[in-house]
């Protein structure tokens, strides 16, 4: 460690100066922090400031910098050095921001900027400049696997970017779904006819470009690899593979309809002139714009009945518990088959709740404008023969009804082609709410070669995991991303909008990898992952635990990291009950020598000494936020920003304890089923964790609550420090620990 | 101020002896004040109002209305119809915009007007406009104000604006959920709105105080409660259903209910008569049932210069 | 049942929405509604409806021609124009009701004794007498609506009321000689007269 070199500086702007005792900052730079250049600045990120930083890094040889002054957040360019180790004491936000400016706080305030500027120090004195991942492939080809409407905007986006584009489709034709509708759910102004589908214009478009390659009749037998190099087998149907190098993937498997044969009782198989949404395309397409004919008799369909939400939004469990979106809008449209071509012709659609997403509702008043009529009900019967009668319950009315038609089209729901569920038991039901008559899906879409699975995880109904809040398409494979009704239920409009940005997504991947960077959320990190090899008990926690699917296991049964498959988040290293796994910049020390820095006053103090490990993503802006609002909390608190609260070890609250701290506070995101984790289940194995911690505390013969976890969203600006001035009232309640020594 | 002219239209309610007569002599004096001179549309008729329609159908009341406006254009050319009747200007313009916007209509009109030697005087470019759109529009609140000589201090009024001055057509800028001009104008006037009171837009009943009296009556009830509820003295309406359902019932409704209500309601009309300094006879106040004592004291005082 | 009605039933025969799109107030909306009940729930008088508007709406399309002509609900509408300002999705609602309070009057199916209907019908009579209204004769036509007897009684109770307007000189005692009375009336008979023909062909309600 003889080459490090460090330089802290104090910044005097935005009020510091006048708040804060800046000399004595220097000093504890100086003598505890072991900088061994130290200077105050008027105005820091002005670019005399910068200035004299950067003359110091360049001509003192300083190569570890602490810039003692705003939040990490705040002016990152300003004091974005290149080939140094940065750390952040944050003063603004942290310190002046959240305490009153009053004589009586002057002495608090000071000592916790003093606090954050020992721990600068003390973090950076851990710190390596991040170098990049040497093992980066540069492949920027982009694979798209599904080639309905999805997947060939996709392809289409992709090579008008300028990237090479394979296309998978295991049918002989390219199109899917989109290609065997009469005409789709118009997408612009007025809203008011069904439109032509657009896909042999898109499959011209296809043909011409040739950036793009399509395999048809094929399937993809085996993937593996990371982003920037992935290595896939594509095999035909009729036999043979070729095996081709890819930068990134967008996985756009389509969904197939919920099957009208579990329906019976609204006449699911029991009648021909009983159809799914899909068989009444087939009849619009036939007859072509000339009056619809019904498949029993030929006979010319006089009256048609839509039942909605047919085997869907089921709460018994039998059918799909879910909501697939886009049938209201497709019964509209293809009630307009047949009033375009006879007005005279009834058309019923019996819904309980109209769903018309996006700009549906213009579409529905056309519906209303040609005559469609809309009944809320619920249908309980369908009875065959030749007169179909459909047995429903008005809601409006309150009353029992009949109507009769020709035909009767039941709007079934999507089911996605997600591939195997790779989390499910062996033997169980593999997609929870899907209904018990679904049989589990044997046939993966991707064969990865991961040791967590052929497949995408799923998230619920057996739709990828897509982070659909917060980050449409991203998924839990790095490099991966799916797009269409495979991750949620979706129409072809809103699948062409999905698949243009998945095209992006995969594009900046395939970037991110051959520079050997991070891609979202630590878009642009140099960091990696390794691990000390001889410390390693192969108790596989780190590969159980990485949300991403990132790290597979050698010959010799150690953890093996693909470092370009890495969100860079730290699961792993809070995984790790040994500690071996760091990043340059991040690490158990980084974190654990600024906690222990602080200086703990003693039990008599009445200065206790609260640890505050926060989310970078949401909790740690929520209290930035908080501080540009004024918003106070208790100065006894030292806030030290996470990657995710995956990565916390359990070892820094335990090294918190005993070096005397009197209470912890965990901040993360929300966990579970509507997540809002930027690592998808690192808050959740964060609270896992969490939830034994009690026996230590117990073990050291501390209270519990001196330790506390909880979900801050960015927008909680009043009560992330609310949760702080709780933790405060909590210890005055209980009293100082006795660990201080 | 400049002399402002408009044709007036002062429907049947107005006329002498009628249930809004005192209506009609608080608006002569605020437009004497406010120097406004009001050219009556010559031989106005009914305008159906809104209970016309079961009998009268759609284009006999659509007629009774292009009558009063062909009049109008006939007679007052180039002046805006303003009336003081919530029925008469809600049925004048709704012809008028169902005449704009159908050309079926208007011709079907023109044809029955043509009976009366009108139909060529339909030309339907009129503006139709209530009083209180004028007094907003035209004047300003600022401009309201100005003849104020005796402001209306201490007396807290529940600003009753109902239905018909309020929906569909509204004044503009105002909301149909809580239309605030009725507080505005009281508070210029000098006087105490009670803001807070949640009954302002409330339905009285309109005709079928008439023919459902005791559902009718259920909402004058919550209308007036309201207004003691939160302290008014005196509710103030645009509107003479409005005032005359809200004033006349008190009594049956006390018997009903066994309450004992007995609060003045008044127009905007006499509130500005009497903060201009007119007396209380040229502000109507003789024309209230229950007496707007209040109003009656200020109105006897002399005028502090 | 009245010969007009015979013939509307005749005439649209299963599709009682057409029949309303064609003869009724702004009946071409009806087809417009989305069912939210928001127009209901705004109503002053709802809970006196036996079927609120959203219902009758429902019950049009659903073709219950004789229960929505014969209700006594679109009775109940006071014109507040509340439906109208509230509905997402912009129905005339209170043209509507009155629209088929009107039709239902027409074809005789009305219910009789509905009060509503009775004063309305009173109303307009007493209007296009002279032109104007003649608020003596109106009221005293009302009391006496349900015979003489119950007239008297009627106008005792509402003795106060009428004294107190009359007191303040808001009810003219000699309103039933004049008063109410246009200059052009006999323009106003001609008129109104020519209207209804026009009215009744259009709608095909003559014969």
């Amino acid at each position: 460690m003889a080459d490090i070199k460090i330089g802290a500086y104090v910044c005097k702007g935005c009020g510091l100066g006048e708040r804060l005792n800046t000399a004595q900052l220097i000093t504890v730079a100086q003598r505890e922090g072991k900088a061994q250049v130290v200077r105050e600045h008027e105005f820091l990120c002005s670019g005399a400031g910068v200035s004299m930083i950067r003359q110091d890094i360049e001509k003192e040889g300083v190569n570890h910098v602490v810039i003692a002054a705003c939040s990490r957040r705040a002016k990152t360019e300003a004091f974005g050095f290149d080939n140094v180790a940065i750390s952040r004491a944050n003063l603004r936000e942290g310190v002046i921001w959240v305490q009153p400016d009053t004589e009586e706080a002057k002495e608090v305030t000071q000592e916790m900027a003093a606090d954050y500027v020992r721990m600068g120090c003390a973090e950076v004195t851990k710190m390596q400049a991040p170098q990049t991942n040497p093992s980066h492939g540069n492949n920027k080809r982009i694979l798209i696997v599904g080639g309905g409407i999805s997947g060939m905007t996709s392809a289409i986006e992709a090579a008008k970017a300028g990237y090479e584009v394979l296309l998978v489709e295991k049918t002989g034709a390219l199109g899917g779904w989109v290609a065997k509708l009469h005409k789709r759910i118009p997408s612009h102004e007025p809203y008011a006819d069904p439109m032509e589908t657009g896909v042999p214009g898109l499959g011209r478009q296809i043909e011409a470009d040739k950036r793009i390659k399509v395999y048809l009749n094929s399937t993809v037998s085996r993937t593996s690899g990371a982003p920037g190099q992935f290595s896939v087998d594509i095999s035909k149907e009729s036999g043979g593979t070729s095996t081709e190098n890819i930068g990134s993937i967008i996985m756009a498997s389509g969904f197939e309809l919920y099957d009208v044969n579990k329906l019976p009782e609204l006449g699911g198989g029991k009648s021909p002139d009983v159809v799914d949404q899909a068989g009444l395309e087939k009849l619009a397409r036939a007859a072509n714009g000339a009056p619809i004919k019904r498949p029993s008799d030929g006979k010319e369909i006089k009256s048609v009945v839509f039942v909605q939400c047919a085997g869907q939004r089921d709460p018994s469990g039998k059918h799909l518990a879910y909501c697939s979106g886009h049938c209201c809008n497709t019964s509209i449209k293809q009630a307009m088959y047949f009033k375009d071509s006879n007005p005279n012709v009834d058309t019923m659609v019996i819904y309980t709740d109209l769903r018309t997403p996006g700009n549906g509702e213009d579409f529905y008043r056309s519906a209303q404008r040609k005559g469609v009529t809309f009944i809320k009900g619920t249908v309980s019967e369908v009875v065959p023969g030749a007169e179909l009668q459909v047995k429903f319950k008005d809601l409006i009315l309150n009353d029992d009804a009949v109507a009769k038609a020709d035909l009767v089209v039941l709007a079934t729901g999507m089911v996605a082609n997600s591939g195997v569920d790779i989390d499910a038991a062996e033997g169980a039901p593999n997609i929870q709410g899907q209904g018990a008559g679904s049989e589990a899906k044997t046939v993966s879409i991707l064969n990865l070669t991961y040791r967590q699975g052929k497949d995408l995880p799923l998230l619920k109904h057996g739709f990828n995991d897509s982070h659909f809040i917060c980050f449409p398409y991203e998924t839990r494979r790095t490099g991966i991303y799916s797009c269409g009704p495979v991750r949620r239920p979706m129409d072809a409009q809103q699948a062409i909008e999905d698949a243009t940005g998945a095209a992006l997504k995969a594009i900046q991947a395939a970037e991110n990898a051959a520079l050997g960077r991070a891609a979202h959320p630590r878009s642009g990190d140099l960091s990696f992952p390794t691990f000390r090899r001889e410390g390693c008990t192969q108790c596989k926690r780190c590969t159980v635990e990485c949300p991403f699917g990132a790290i597979d296991e050698d010959e010799q049964r150690y953890p093996q990291f693909n470092e370009s498959r890495c969100r860079r988040c730290g699961t792993c290293m809070g995984a790790c009950p040994v500690r071996v796994i760091s990043f340059e910049n991040y690490s158990v020390d980084t974190v654990g020598y600024q906690l222990k820095s602080v200086d703990m006053p003693d039990q008599f103090s009445e200065k206790p000494r609260i640890l505050v490990l926060a989310c970078e993503n949401d909790a740690y802006p929520a209290l930035d936020m908080a501080a540009m609002n004024k918003i106070q909390y208790s100065a006894f608190a030292r806030v030290i920003p996470v990657r995710c609260l995956g990565s916390v070890n359990t070892i820094w609250i335990n090294d918190a304890l005993t070096s005397g701290y009197d209470g912890v506070v965990l901040m993360g995101c929300q966990k579970g089923e509507n997540y809002q984790c930027h690592f998808v289940k690192g808050s959740e194995i964060a609270q896992t964790r969490m939830s034994k911690i009690d026996d230590t505390l117990k073990g050291m013969s501390l209270e519990v609550e001196r330790v506390r976890t909880c979900e801050v969203a960015i927008t909680d600006i009043q009560r992330a420090p609310k949760i702080i001035n709780e933790m405060a009232e909590t210890i005055q309640k209980i009293g100082l620990s006795p660990m201080k020594f | 101020m400049a002399k402002k002219e408009y044709s007036f239209y002062p429907g049947c309610s107005s006329e002498r002896k009628a249930s809004a007569s005192n209506y009609m002599v608080s608006v002569e004096s605020m437009c004497k004040t406010l120097d406004i001179k009001l050219n009556e549309i010559p031989d106005w008729n009914c305008c159906g109002a809104s209970i016309g329609y079961a009998e009268g159908g759609e284009l006999p009341r659509h007629a009774m209305n292009a009558r009063n406006i062909a009049l109008s254009e006939k007679h007052n050319p180039g002046q805006d119809i303003v009336a003081t009747c919530a029925a008469c200007w809600l049925g004048a313009k709704e012809t008028h915009e169902r005449l704009s916007a159908s050309e079926q209509m208007l011709a079907d009109t023109r044809e029955a007007l043509k009976e009366a030697g009108l139909d060529m005087d339909y030309k339907g470019e009129v503006e139709i406009r209530h009083m209180v759109e004028v007094l907003i529009e035209d004047f300003g609140y600022d401009q309201l104000a100005k003849p104020v000589v005796k402001p209306l201090e201490g007396v807290k009024i529940a600003g009753y604006v109902g239905c018909q001055t309020n929906r569909p057509f509204g004044v503009v800028g105002e909301s149909f959920e809580n239309p605030k001009y009725l507080d505005k104008l009281t508070e210029i006037m000098g006087a105490e709105p009670v803001e807070k009171y949640d009954q302002k837009v409330t339905c009285c009943g309109g005709a079928l105080a008439f023919s459902e009296p005791e559902k009718s009556q259920a909402q004058i009830k919550k209308i007036i409660e309201s207004a003691y509820d939160f302290g008014a003295e005196m509710i103030v309406t645009p509107c003479p259903v409005c005032q005359m359902n809200v004033e006349v019932y008190q009594g049956q409704i006390n018997k009903k209910y066994g309450t004992k209500f007995h609060i003045p309601v008044t127009y905007y009309s006499q509130l500005m008569t009497v903060a201009y300094g007119g007396s209380a006879k040229e502000a109507g106040l003789d024309g209230n049932i229950v007496r707007a004592t209040k109003l009656e004291e200020i109105a006897a005082k002399p005028v502090k210069r | 049942m009245s010969e007009l009605n015979k013939v509307m039933v005749e005439k649209y025969r299963n599709d009682f929405l057409k029949e309303v799109e064609a003869n009724v107030e702004e009946g071409n909306w009806v087809k417009m509604c989305m069912q939210c009940g928001v127009c209901s729930g705004s109503c002053p008088f709802g809970p006196y409806w036996e079927h609120p508007p959203q219902e009758l709406f429902m019950m049009i399309r659903a073709g219950k021609r004789e229960e929505v002509l014969a209700s006594e609900s679109m009775w109940m509408c006071t014109s507040c124009y509340n439906c109208i300002v509230r509905c997402p999705r912009e129905l005339p609602i209170t043209h509507i009701m009155h629209g088929l309070a009107n039709y239902a009057h027409r074809l005789g199916i009305a219910p009789k004794m509905n009060p509503t209907r009775r004063f309305a019908k009173l109303f307009w009579e007493n209007i296009i007498k002279g032109g104007r209204v003649n608020e003596l004769k109106l009221s005293i036509g009302l009391y006496f609506m349900d015979g003489f007897s119950n007239g008297v009684k009627k106008g005792l109770e509402m003795l106060p009321v009428g004294l107190g307007m009359f007191k303040t000189g808001r009810l003219n005692p000699f309103g039933l000689l004049s008063g109410g009375k246009c200059k052009g009336a006999g323009d106003i008979h001609k008129m109104l007269k020519k209207a209804k023909e026009i009215e009744n062909r259009r709608k095909g309600f003559a014969p």
